[in-house]
Parts: C-alpha cells; sequence; structure tokens
C-alpha cells in the first residue's frame, strides 16, 4: 500500500518534449516509475526517451492505460493542460509548474471539482513518490527506501531533507503539495489518505507561514488523525508583507503566522520540531517506540 | 503587487467603474494647479501603501486652490505609519449621502473568490467584521461563471443596500469584477463605496493587489511598480532572476528552496540569539538547479551588502547532486574574486561526502564546511557577531 500512487500507476507526461519533461522523465523511469506516454500535440507519432507521444491525454489513456498525470508544460498553458486532463477524467493530475497564476487556478480546480473524477496535486509542487514503487515528478527518487512514515509537505527541499533524516525508518509516500495559494490537494487530504493507509504507522507534516491550511489540518488532526503526527512550520522570523520564495508565504497582518499554526498544532496533541533536525528526531523517537 | 489609490482608481476606470475626477501631484505648486483646472472643493489625499490615512491627517478637504496648496504642503513628506507620502491625489470633492463597502478577493481557506459587501462604510473591514459580522455579506463567486449584472444584484441585496443604490452598486459591481478578472488582481476593495446626493454609486477609494505570477500576460503591470521603494539589492537580484529579500540583519543567507531558505532564516536567527542577537541579512532561494554561474549571481549580490558579517550556504542535494554545488561554488568563488567574508558551507544529502571533499581539496580560505544545519548556522552567527 501507499497512497494514491504504487506500482500499479500508469503514467502520462505532459509537456514530455520540453527539457523539463524530458530531464524528469528520464528520472522518473530510472526510478523504475511505469512513464507509459507523453502528451504533446504537435509531435504525436515520436519518442521521447522510449515513450511515445500522443495528441492529448485522453488519447493517451486509451492507448496506454494511464492513470496519473504529470504536467511540466510552461504557466501560460497549464491550465489548459489541467483541463484537458480533468476532461479525460484522469483519476490523478500531478502539477510541477511554477508561476502558475492563480485565477488559473482557481478555475481548473473547481472544474476538477465539478467533474469529480480528479486529484490535482500542486501546482508548484516537487509531486508524489512512493519510495521503491514509484515517483511521479521530481522528488529525488534515491534518498529513501520504502517503509511505514508518511509525509505530506509545502516545501520540495524540506521534504527531501526530511526524507534524508528519516532513512533509516523509510516513507509508504511522500507527498509535496505545494507552496501556492491555491492548491488542489491539502495537508487534511493527505492526513485521511494516511490515516486510511494500513501501510502509513506515522505521520510528518510539513507547514510554512501564509494562509491558515496549518490551523485547518490541526483541527482536522484533533478530531479525525488517530496515528501519530509531527509537524514542522517554516517562517518564524519572516517579516511582515514579504512573499517569501513561494507565491503563498506571506504574513499579511497578524494572519499566516509560523507562530499561530504551530500553537494550533501543538494544541491538536502533535509534537512540533524547533528545526527540521529535531522534528526528525521527534519522529524517530516514535517510529522506535512503535 | 499592491497599488496606490491612484493606479488603483486609473484602473477602476478603464473598466467604467465610477470614480472621482482627479490628478496627482508631487508638488504643492501642483496641488494648487490641479485644483483650479477642477474647480470647486477638493480633496487632497496622501499616497502611500497603508491603510488609516484619514485618521493619520493625510486626507484633507480644501476650499480652493490656495488652500490645496496649503493642504498638499501638509501631506507632502508626511511619514504614515512609516511611509514617507511622495505624492497627493487632489480630487473633485464628492457629495456624500451614504457610505458603503465592497470588495472582490481570493479566499485561499476555500480555493474560490469571494464578494463582501456591507451598508457599513468607511470604517476598517476588519472591524465591522468583528462587532457587526450580520452587517456584512459574503457570496462565494464560481470562478468559472463569476459575476454577471444578476449576481451582482444579489451580492448588493444581500448586503441590505438602500433601494437607492442597488441600481448603481449593481451596475460597479459587475464593472469592479471585470478589473478583479482582467487585471489578474487578487483583491478589489472599494472602501467607502459612497451614494452620491445626486443618486450615483462611485468609487471613493481604491484598493488593489496584483498577482505576480500573471504579469507574463500584463506587460502593462510593469509601469506600475514604485521603482523609489524597491531596494536597489532586490531589483538588481530580480534583473538575475533571483528569488531574493532584504531582511535587516548581518547574516547573508543562500539556500535552494524556499522552504529550506525560510527554515534556514529561523534556525540562524535562533542561533544568533546567543550571539547578541545576530539575524539573517536576507532571504535568497537560488532553486533547484543551483549552478556555478547562479551561485555566482547570488554571492555576488549577498557580498555587496554592505551589512553582510558572514554568509550561510546551506544546501540540500535533491536533484542536483553536492558534487555539481561544490563545483559551482568553488567556481563561483573564482568568478567573485577575492572574498574576505566567511562563508559556512553546508551540503547535505546526494553525494554529501564527494562535494564536502571537492571543497576540502580546493582549500578555500573563506569556506567553512560544517556537516549540519544546526551547527553550521551557529558558526555563521558566531563569525557574523566576531566580525562586528
Amino acid at each position: 500500500m501507499a497512497i494514491w500512487l504504487d506500482e500499479n500507476s500508469r503514467v502520462v507526461v505532459q509537456g514530455i518534449t520540453g527539457s523539463e519533461g524530458s530531464k524528469h522523465t528520464r528520472r522518473m523511469l530510472a526510478a523504475g516509475t511505469k512513464v507509459v506516454a507523453g502528451v504533446n500535440a504537435r509531435k504525436v507519432g515520436q519518442q521521447v526517451e522510449g515513450v511515445p507521444v500522443f495528441g492529448s491525454v485522453a488519447d493517451a489513456m486509451e492507448q496506454t492505460g494511464a492513470n496519473v498525470s504529470v504536467v511540466f508544460v510552461p504557466p501560460k498553458f497549464t491550465r489548459d493542460a489541467v483541463i484537458e486532463a480533468v476532461d479525460a477524467e484522469i483519476p490523478l493530475c500531478v502539477v510541477i509548474t511554477e508561476g502558475v497564476p492563480v485565477h488559473d487556478t482557481t478555475q481548473f480546480f473547481a472544474y476538477s471539482q465539478q467533474k469529480g473524477r480528479t486529484r490535482i496535486i500542486g501546482p508548484n509542487c516537487p509531486g508524489i513518490a512512493s519510495p521503491g514503487k514509484s515517483n511521479a515528478g521530481i522528488i529525488p527518487a534515491d534518498i529513501t527506501p520504502g517503509g511505514r512514515i508518511g509525509l505530506v509537505s509545502k516545501s520540495g527541499t524540506l521534504t527531501y531533507q526530511m526524507m534524508y533524516e528519516l532513512r533509516e525508518f523509510g516513507f509508504s509516500t511522500c507527498v509535496g503539495i505545494g507552496g501556492d495559494p491555491v492548491i488542489g490537494t491539502t495537508h487534511i487530504d493527505a492526513l485521511d489518505a494516511f490515516e486510511a493507509d494500513p501501510e502509513t504507522a506515522a505521520i510528518v507534516m510539513i507547514g510554512e507561514i501564509g494562509g491558515d491550511a496549518e490551523e485547518r489540518a490541526a483541527a482536522h488532526i484533533d478530531s479525525h488523525i488517530t496515528k501519530p503526527v509531527v509537524g514542522y512550520v517554516a517562517g518564524f522570523t519572516a517579516p511582515e508583507g514579504k512573499t517569501m520564495g513561494h507565491a503563498g508565504a506571506i504574513v499579511s497582518g497578524s494572519s499566516g503566522t509560523a507562530q499561530a499554526k504551530k500553537e494550533a498544532l501543538e494544541k491538536a496533541g502533535v509534537r512540533v520540531g524547533k528545526t527540521p533536525s529535531e522534528t526528525a528526531r521527534l519522529m524517530a523517537e516514535i517510529m522506535r517506540s512503535l | 503587487m499592491d497599488l496606490f489609490e491612484y493606479q488603483a482608481k486609473a484602473l477602476f476606470a478603464e473598466h467604467g467603474v465610477p470614480v472621482p475626477t482627479g490628478k496627482t501631484a508631487t508638488t504643492p505648486d501642483e496641488a494648487r494647479a490641479i485644483a483650479a483646472e477642477l474647480g470647486g472643493k477638493v480633496v487632497v489625499k496622501a499616497q502611500v501603501k497603508t491603510g488609516g490615512r484619514g485618521k493619520a491627517g493625510g486626507v484633507k478637504v480644501a476650499d480652493g486652490p490656495d488652500d490645496a496648496f496649503a493642504k498638499a504642503s501638509a501631506i507632502l513628506g508626511m511619514d504614515i505609519k512609516g511611509h514617507t507620502v511622495h505624492s497627493v491625489l487632489v480630487e473633485q470633492a464628492s457629495n456624500i449621502a451614504e457610505e458603503y463597502y465592497a470588495s472582490f478577493l481570493l479566499d485561499r481557506a476555500n480555493r474560490t473568490f469571494l464578494a463582501m459587501c456591507s451598508r457599513e462604510g468607511g470604517m476598517e473591514i476588519e472591524e465591522v467584521a468583528a462587532t457587526k459580522p450580520e452587517a456584512l455579506a459574503r457570496i462565494p463567486i464560481d470562478p468559472l461563471t463569476g459575476v454577471d449584472l444578476a449576481k451582482a444584484r444579489e451580492i448588493a441585496v444581500a448586503a441590505e443596500l438602500p433601494e437607492a443604490a442597488i441600481d448603481g452598486a449593481t451596475e460597479l459591481l459587475a464593472k469592479l469584477w471585470e478589473v478583479f478578472v482582467k487585471a489578474d488582481a487578487t483583491l478589489v476593495e472599494v472602501n467607502p463605496l459612497i451614494l452620491t446626493g445626486d443618486g450615483r454609486v462611485v468609487a471613493l477609494d481604491g484598493k488593489v493587489t496584483l498577482d505576480d505570477n500573471a504579469d507574463f500576460r500584463h506587460p502593462e503591470h510593469e509601469a506600475l511598480v514604485d521603482i523609489a521603494a524597491v531596494d536597489p539589492l532586490e531589483q538588481r537580484a530580480k534583473e538575475k532572476g533571483l528569488n531574493y529579500v532584504k531582511l535587516t540583519g548581518e547574516i547573508g543567507i543562500i539556500g535552494n528552496g524556499a522552504g529550506l531558505v525560510m527554515s534556514t532564516l529561523d534556525v540562524v536567527t535562533y542561533a544568533g540569539e546567543e550571539f547578541g542577537g545576530v539575524r539573517p541579512a536576507n532571504f535568497l532561494d537560488i532553486g533547484g538547479g543551483a549552478s556555478a554561474e547562479v551561485m555566482a549571481n547570488g554571492l555576488e549580490i549577498i557580498l555587496s551588502d554592505p551589512s553582510v558579517r558572514s554568509v550561510f550556504v546551506n544546501i540540500f542535494g535533491g536533484i542536483t547532486a553536492c558534487d555539481a554545488v561544490a563545483n559551482g561554488i568553488v567556481k563561483a568563488l573564482e568568478m567573485v574574486g577575492e572574498v574576505r567574508t566567511p562563508l559556512v558551507v553546508r551540503l547535505d544529502g546526494n553525494n554529501a561526502e564527494e562535494g564536502r571533499r571537492i571543497l576540502a581539496e580546493a582549500n578555500l580560505p573563506a569556506v567553512r564546511p560544517v556537516d549540519t544545519m544546526d551547527g553550521a548556522a551557529k558558526l555563521a552567527a558566531e563569525l557574523a557577531a566576531a566580525a562586528a
């Protein structure tokens, strides 16, 4: 088991002919991912890294049984690419692209909700990896083996760091949900999936300043999650009103502060580390006690 | 990007949202000339990107050109919550019968758009929300269908605006939505929205926040940037495509990934508490790639900041392995030339040992390798404090 992505997942890459798309197709294949198709309407019939290119997501699904899409197209074309994937009713669409206008994301998210067939992860995220099984996105595949920790994070590099520090235990699935103000999959969605996954024993949740997703996740943990959760929040010392790299990472007035998020998580019984290393130590203690 | 009131109103006017007639002035003489041109009573309004201008004395009514000169003299140069007033908007005074509130915004929590409208205008909307929540209508907007005249009327009616204002408000709200969508805004706010003595509904103030991610389809947004307020280092970093934010401390920070860099700022601040309160001088995310050129550009920006006394390079090798990053640092230092500021380097993750070996072999006097993030933060703080 794992969540949302496993050894049976069949991946189609939207934007496979671009430099990022082809590079990461090669990496996903090397990680053992079943990358079965690519999409580019102008390059139908070509191959990239031995993967056939189709004219649309629907064609790729019909011809290859693809059930996960990974989107690498530039920000200008991302909305149309995601809408195409949603129209094709693909179950999972992972949007790696950074810099998508929030009006576009809000529209394609609303569209996916209306259709009700597609889970979107991202945009502006590193993707999802179930180590040893499949890897959809840009998370390095060789940091950690499979195991029983589930990880959900707004940040890519902090995800890799946590995977590295806890590699002796291994991970069931690592989900990078992205740092944009509007994202398709939230901490809460991932927490619920990990709760239901028998292979996951404990959960690491990484948040950062901006919005109130962590506070909402804390309330959800309090009432719905029985597995142990360890948390980390980045941005305690970020100044108000400045966007810190991720479009969603901004403290506005008194809202979105790291302190408020930490307090909400601790109130829900989540142990929150002061640094990434301390967070990893807290999780290691839990794993050893299981 | 937040806009000034005058920029917001120009955008409103382009899309047919009624606003008072006016112009901006940067000197009292200009203010007098504009008042003479407009005739009658005018309002002189400080142009700063913060709320509470009225309370701070930054908005004044003037009887005529000479009074506008006097009022502008008093307001120009004022400090309002840390913002210096460099220009004023001189507008025809409006005959205000009633004041309301209207806005469209991105509702992050619900991942949709939201309309807010109230018959209680002119005061801070947070206060209305806290003290009279029933007086603030909150209507979710479907991003796929948006706001047509029927939806706009629903908003005005839900806010219980008086009958006399409903038609005017409906039309204004539909046009305000057009501004929100066409300009890729995450906030358009009118406070107050007024009903005039002769029954018109007008936007007396305007606040707009634009989505920087949408700049690629809005070349016109570049002209709206307030160049005077942009930190020169931030400007140079932006020209080089670097994600840099100037902060107030002494320790230069370079890392890969926004989350890791934010975390680095925190860890360095905690470490600095033991060394006289030294703090990070900047946020700089060089992204996943971390090539020699990007690293050199980043180092160059950070080392040209006179407040920087030590630098912490915090890299977790993911997609880019640490040996490549180490080679990047070595080449970057060759490109930058002699560096006297100590550079604490922590390389971890993919091929970290090889990366550390490369740095050790290069034997660079400025570079101080440390294995862990917490240890490196401590050393960077210690070195910054020692150089004070």
